[in-house]
C-alpha cells in the first residue's frame, strides 16, 4: 500500500518531529519557567513574540525565512561565515523552521503549569538546601509532567502537521526535506489518490491517536483531582 | 420633487443593471509561466469587450485535479496539452474548444549577472549547490527541465542537487532570493521587451526538450458564459498575440 518513497517521507517526518521537538523543550523549558515567573515589562513582548506563528499563516514565515536564511539575508550570512552553508532545501533548515513554528505549542503548556506550582513549593525546597538544579528535577518536574507530556505531544504532532513552511524553505529534496504533508500533497496534485490515500489514513490515525492519548491522560488527571 | 428623485433613481438604476447584464465576468485558471502575458491580455480584454476576467495562478497539474474536483473554474490555460486533453476526455471540458496558444521556452536563468553563459556551460562546468526546476510530475516546465538535463547527459552530476518548487513561480523564488545559485524556469518570466530583463540566461535550444504546446480549452462551467468565449476568441486576437510574443513565446503556426 505504501510504496518506499511513502515510507522515506515518513520516517523524515518522525526524525525531524522528534529532533525539532527535543530542542523545543530544552528552549521552551527555561523561557516557559522566565515567562510564568517574571514581572518584567518585556512579559508581553516575548508572550506575543513566541505566540506568533500560531495566528501568521505559514507562508507569512516560510517568506521570511527564505529571505533570512538567503545568501543576502542576516542568518544565511552568519550561516555561511561559520561554514555551516546555506540552510534552505536541507534538513538543518527544516529543523529551525519547525522549532520557530511550533515553539508556541510547547511554550504554553508548560508556561501553564510552571504557573500553577506554588511558590511555597520551591521556599520549601530552598530551605531544605536543595540546589536549583534539584529542585527542578524533584520538584518542578513531577509537579509540570502533565504540562512537559502535552507540551512534547503538541509540538511534536504539530511539527508532524507542518506543511506550508516547508513547501516554503524545502524544495522537496528526497530524505532531506520530503515529508509527509509535502508527499500528500504532491500526491494529491499529481492525481495520484491511491497513493494519497494511504499516507493521509496513516497521519489521520496517528493524529487521532495522539489527541486521544492527550485527552485521555489529562482527563485522570482531573477525576484525580476532584 | 422627492417623487421626481425617486423616479430618476430607478431609471437609472434599470439602467445600470441592464448594463452589468451584459458584461461578463469569467474565472480563469492559468498556467503559472503564462501569468505576467495574462494579466496584460485580461486587461486590455476588459478594455475591448467590457467582460472582465478572474485569474487564478498555479501549476497546470494542481488545476487539473481541482477542476476533476469540481473547482469553479471557466477556463484552463495549462502549460501543456495532456491537461485539457484529459479534461476534454473525461467530458469536463466542452470538446473541439482546445487550441494551443503559444509555445513556451525554457531558459536557464540566475539572478546574478553573467553567472549563466550563454551556451549553458555553466551546467557542467559550474559548482553551484542547488539548481532549482519545478515539479516535473506537476509542470510541464519541469518535466522539460528533466529531459534537457538527460539529454545534456548531465543527469549523474546535477540530480542530487535538484531542488523543487510546487509551480515555475516557486521555483523562480527559489532562484530570486539567491537560495539556488540558478535554475531552469519559463522564459516568460524573466523576459521583457526582447530580452532577459535580470540576472543572467541561457534560453535552452527547442530541440533539448520537447515542444511545450501551452493549450486552452473552454470547460463545462463557462460553456454558457459569453465572457469566457469572448475571452478565448480574444486570445487569438492581434492584440494577445502580440502581448504573447512579446513575452518572448513563439506562437504557433
Amino acid at each position: 500500500m505504501l510504496s518506499a518513497s511513502d515510507l522515506d517521507t515518513l520516517l523524515l517526518t518522525l526524525k525531524l518531529a522528534s529532533l525539532a521537538t527535543l530542542i523545543m523543550l530544552l528552549i521552551g523549558t527555561p523561557l516557559a519557567w522566565w515567562l510564568s515567573r517574571t514581572q518584567s515589562a518585556w512579559k508581553g513582548v516575548i508572550n506575543a513574540i513566541v505566540a506568533l506563528p500560531l495566528v501568521l499563516p505559514p507562508t507569512v514565515l516560510g517568506f521570511y525565512l527564505l529571505l533570512a536564511l538567503g545568501p543576502h539575508g542576516a542568518i544565511g550570512q552568519l550561516t555561511r561565515w561559520l561554514g555551516i552553508g546555506g540552510l534552505p532545501f536541507t534538513f538543518a533548515g527544516l529543523v529551525l523552521a519547525s522549532v520557530l513554528y511550533s515553539l508556541p505549542f510547547v511554550v504554553q503548556p508548560l508556561q501553564t503549569a510552571f504557573a500553577a506550582i506554588d511558590q511555597r513549593w520551591l521556599d520549601t525546597a530552598a530551605t531544605l538546601r536543595a540546589s536549583r538544579l534539584d529542585s527542578f528535577f524533584s520538584v518542578i518536574l513531577p509537579l509540570a509532567k502533565h504540562g512537559f507530556l502535552s507540551a512534547s505531544v503538541l509540538g511534536f504532532a504539530h511539527t508532524v502537521g507542518e506543511f506550508g513552511v516547508v513547501l516554503m524553505v524545502g524544495g522537496n529534496i528526497p530524505d532531506q526535506t520530503r515529508v509527509v504533508s509535502v508527499q500528500i500533497y504532491n500526491h494529491v496534485e499529481a492525481l495520484e489518490y491511491g497513493q494519497a490515500h494511504g499516507l493521509a489514513a496513516v497521519l489521520l490515525v496517528f493524529s487521532f491517536s495522539v489527541l486521544l492519548v492527550l485527552y485521555s491522560v489529562n482527563h485522570k488527571r482531573w477525576d484525580g483531582l476532584r | 420633487m422627492f417623487k421626481h428623485t425617486l423616479r430618476v433613481a430607478v431609471v437609472f438604476g434599470f439602467m445600470l443593471t441592464n448594463s452589468i447584464a451584459f458584461a461578463e465576468t469569467t474565472l480563469v485558471a492559468v498556467a503559472a509561466n503564462f501569468s505576467k502575458p495574462m494579466t496584460e491580455i485580461a486587461a486590455e480584454f476588459a478594455k475591448t469587450t467590457g467582460h472582465s476576467a478572474k485569474l487564478s495562478f498555479g501549476s497546470s497539474g494542481k488545476f487539473v485535479s481541482q477542476i476533476e474536483n469540481a473547482a469553479p473554474f471557466e477556463i484552463f490555460l495549462s502549460a501543456d496539452e495532456s491537461g485539457p486533453e484529459k479534461l476534454e476526455q473525461s467530458g469536463l471540458a466542452v470538446a473541439g474548444s482546445r487550441f494551443n496558444y503559444a509555445l513556451g521556452k525554457l531558459v536557464l536563468w540566475s539572478a546574478t549577472d553573467n553567472y549563466v553563459d550563454g551556451q549553458g556551460k555553466v551546467l557542467s562546468n559550474g559548482s553551484f549547490k542547488h539548481i532549482a526546476i519545478a515539479d516535473p510530475k506537476l509542470a510541464p516546465y519541469g518535466a522539460a527541465a528533466v529531459e534537457v538535463i538527460k539529454n545534456l547527459k548531465l543527469s549523474d552530476k546535477l540530480k542530487p542537487l535538484l531542488v523543487q518548487g510546487e509551480n515555475i513561480a516557486q521555483t523562480q523564488q527559489f532562484i530570486s532570493t539567491g537560495n539556488a545559485e540558478l535554475g531552469f524556469i519559463a522564459l516568460s518570466q524573466v523576459y521583457e521587451n526582447g530580452k532577459i530583463s535580470s540576472g543572467s540566461g541561457w534560453i535552452v535550444p527547442d530541440q533539448l526538450h520537447a515542444p511545450i504546446r501551452q493549450s486552452a480549452v473552454l470547460l463545462n462551467l463557462g460553456a454558457e458564459n459569453p465572457a469566457a468565449q469572448a475571452l478565448l476568441s480574444f486570445l487569438n486576437s492581434t492584440t494577445a498575440k502580440a502581448i504573447i510574443s512579446r513575452y518572448g513565446y513563439d506562437l504557433p503556426q
